[in-house]
């Protein structure tokens, strides 16, 4: 069974936080990793860097140009991460645009993927239905499950599409926005969430995009699966170095 | 084979909607409505009525006499020159416009680079009394101050693009993470034939004025519809996609494009996406682009702000794979000198877009009885500075 799908069968809600690889520096991916794992995060995405992120904020654009700036590669991320799963257990996932992954070749990163023990992908501008037609076979056969997004101006009936083509879980964007941290959610959010709860859907949800603290996760968090925390981890690593990140996890739960 | 957009917004291998799960209300609301909106009666009146008594069409189509006797061959100039606001460029803004308007937006944002599609937009804008933004690099606010100037005067907000390298490809960055955070009231104006699907195909249908009207002014010139050859400039792609769309599917008549190579194709520094460029994707769409082997897209470079994007228009990069159309790259110093010839030649000073396209004679010998028609995509006033820093004037 995928990690993934074994840590969404725990009973608890999910901690899942994202990093941009080769920020702050080029060498910290395996240490961030590590210490994610050792303060109790349940899963991690680690952003593959892209010159042009058209879904993000400014505080993953400007880690990503820096990354990218340090050298980060594909080829140097899959390098890195060669010996991961001697020390790390819990589920990775790889997200980034699509573009780089296509120059890599799908066929050759899937296959990566699966050597190194990534365990799922998350690629934001790469349509659901453009998956379903031509992508879904590859990513299945090197046992990596794709990740979705919906928004609160995604209808019914698309969720229910996105529902039947992943094998995961779902990624609520919060609110239609770039990514980003927000200090509370409002009523917007509250119906949202409500009207994704009685959807009944047969995957699980976690929610991201301005997820910041305690208080943002535990709205978050209500009535899903879990959120996941990327601007505000990266703010706090930019301010306090890597060497804080249990404080980070301690602040949020 | 065709070079029409198929039903899932493909041309051959290349265009789709690679955006994220944020844009897709939006971009699947102009999808789905779109062709509905453009055939209905009430629209095309009011569409050709302004292209007729806003715009100034029909553009002349120009027999070039002087410039034919120098290349020995027969050419005309469609002459989009003589637009109001300068360029092709509002060909296409009155479009989307109108088209906004029967979506029910109130709130317009555009990217520009030069500040042609800038200026078009922000004239439209202020025509229907709609809110108008627009998103430029920092870099081009700097060098195309004039632009910035009469966007501001006509009532447009510009605001700077201060991510990546600061040009247009991080303007078309912002605009779209505007649209991701503004889904509900705002439509975003593309000014080239580029972008998700139905983008390309679009901008290209309202910029295909140029190509229709080609059509009958030339059967009233020379007894003819179709020319030998279609010649025009490309960044993007979209006076382009107008200049060619009613003749794709004519055999006989030549498609060619001219590219930017900048400083030279193999310099480092230059636009020659057809050259330079492998299969990849953005802004949306599957297309030729300029980027490093770890697919990072790379900054292009041109003497012409309108031609300084690194990728091409869907449609193009399709018509180069087939081969339908002949692609040629045209240096900075060349297509200059190809502007201050038809100055002198014609009394007509270009803009040094279309100066490239100008430069064709360069690589391409066409015969003494060819009829060859050029886009004259846009006036040279905007560029003044950059020709008289040039030839030192």
């Amino acid at each position: 069974m995928n990690r993934i799908n074994q840590k969404l069968e725990e009973n608890k809600k999910l901690l899942s936080v994202y990093f941009t690889a080769g920020y702050p520096a080029l060498n910290d991916t395996v240490q961030i990793i590590q210490d994610l794992e050792d303060n109790g995060v349940d899963m991690i995405e680690i952003g593959l860097p892209f010159s042009d992120p058209l879904a993000d904020g400014p505080t993953i654009q400007d880690s990503s140009t820096i990354a990218l700036k340090n050298g980060m590669t594909t080829k140097l991320l899959f390098e890195q991460l060669a010996d991961i799963r001697k020390s790390v257990n819990i589920p990775l996932i790889i997200m980034g645009y699509f573009n780089p992954m296509m120059q890599y070749g799908i066929e050759a990163f899937c296959a990566k993927c699966q050597e190194i023990g990534i365990d799922g992908l998350i690629i934001p501008d790469l349509p659901v239905a453009e998956y379903h037609e031509h992508y879904q076979q590859t990513f299945e056969k090197y046992g990596l499950i794709n990740v979705f997004l919906i928004t609160p101006q995604t209808s019914d009936e698309r969720i229910r599409f996105i529902d039947n083509v992943s094998n995961g879980f779902i990624y609520m964007v919060s609110s239609a926005s770039t990514t980003g941290a927000k200090n509370s959610f409002g009523d917007v959010q509250q119906k949202y969430f409500e009207r994704i709860e009685s959807l009944e859907l047969k995957n699980p949800q976690i929610v991201g995009f301005g997820i910041s603290n305690s208080e943002t996760f535990t709205q978050a968090t209500k009535t899903t699966k879990g959120a996941i925390i990327g601007s505000a981890f990266i703010k706090h690593i930019t301010k306090n170095g890597i060497e804080t990140i249990d404080e980070f996890v301690k602040g949020i739960r | 084979m065709s070079y029409q957009v198929n039903e899932k917004g493909y041309y051959g291998d290349f265009g789709g909607a690679y955006i994220p799960e944020m844009l897709y209300p939006n971009v699947e609301e102009l999808r789905s409505r779109y062709l509905e909106i453009m055939n209905e009666p009430s629209f095309k009146e009011e569409f050709n009525q302004l292209l007729r008594d806003y715009v100034g069409r029909p553009s002349p189509l120009y027999f070039a006499k002087r410039l034919s006797e120098k290349h020995n061959t027969r050419v005309y100039l469609k002459r989009e020159d003589l637009n109001h606001t300068g360029a092709h460029k509002i060909n296409n803004t009155i479009g989307q416009i109108l088209v906004a308007k029967k979506l029910g937006k109130d709130r317009i944002i555009a990217e520009t680079g030069a500040g042609q599609h800038g200026v078009a937009t922000a004239t439209v804008c202020a025509l229907m009394g709609i809110q108008c933004i627009v998103y430029m690099g920092e870099i081009d606010i700097k060098r195309q101050a004039p632009n910035v100037a009469r966007m501001k005067m006509l009532g447009a907000e510009v605001i700077p693009a201060k991510s990546g390298s600061k040009t247009l490809k991080d303007a078309t960055n912002e605009a779209i993470r505007d649209w991701i955070n503004n889904p509900v009231d705002t439509h975003y104006i593309i000014g080239s034939a580029i972008g998700p699907h139905p983008y390309p195909d679009m901008v290209t249908r309202f910029q295909s004025i140029i190509s229709e009207e080609i059509r009958s002014q030339l059967h009233e010139k020379e007894g003819r519809e179709n020319p030998d050859y279609v010649v025009a400039c490309i960044g993007g792609g979209s006076n382009a996609a107008g200049t060619y769309y009613h003749f794709l599917d004519n055999p006989d008549v030549g498609i060619i494009a001219v590219e930017a190579a900048g400083k030279g194709v193999n310099s480092g520094e230059s636009a020659a996406t057809s050259q330079l460029g492998k299969e990849g994707i953005i802004h949306g769409c599957k297309t030729l682009l300029m980027q490093t082997p770890d697919g990072q897209i790379t900054e292009p470079y041109s003497i012409s702000a309108g031609l300084d994007y690194p990728g091409v228009g869907p449609i193009h990069a399709h018509l180069y794979k087939s081969g339908r159309g002949e692609f040629y790259s045209v240096t900075d110093d060349d297509a200059m000198k190809a502007g201050l010839e038809l100055s002198k030649l014609e009394g007509i000073i270009p803009a040094i877009e279309s100066s490239h396209a100008l430069a064709v004679f360069n690589d391409k010998k066409f015969k003494p009885e060819d009829i060859v028609v050029i886009s004259l995509s846009g006036r040279g006033d905007k560029d003044l500075d950059t020709y008289i820093n040039h030839f030192k004037l």
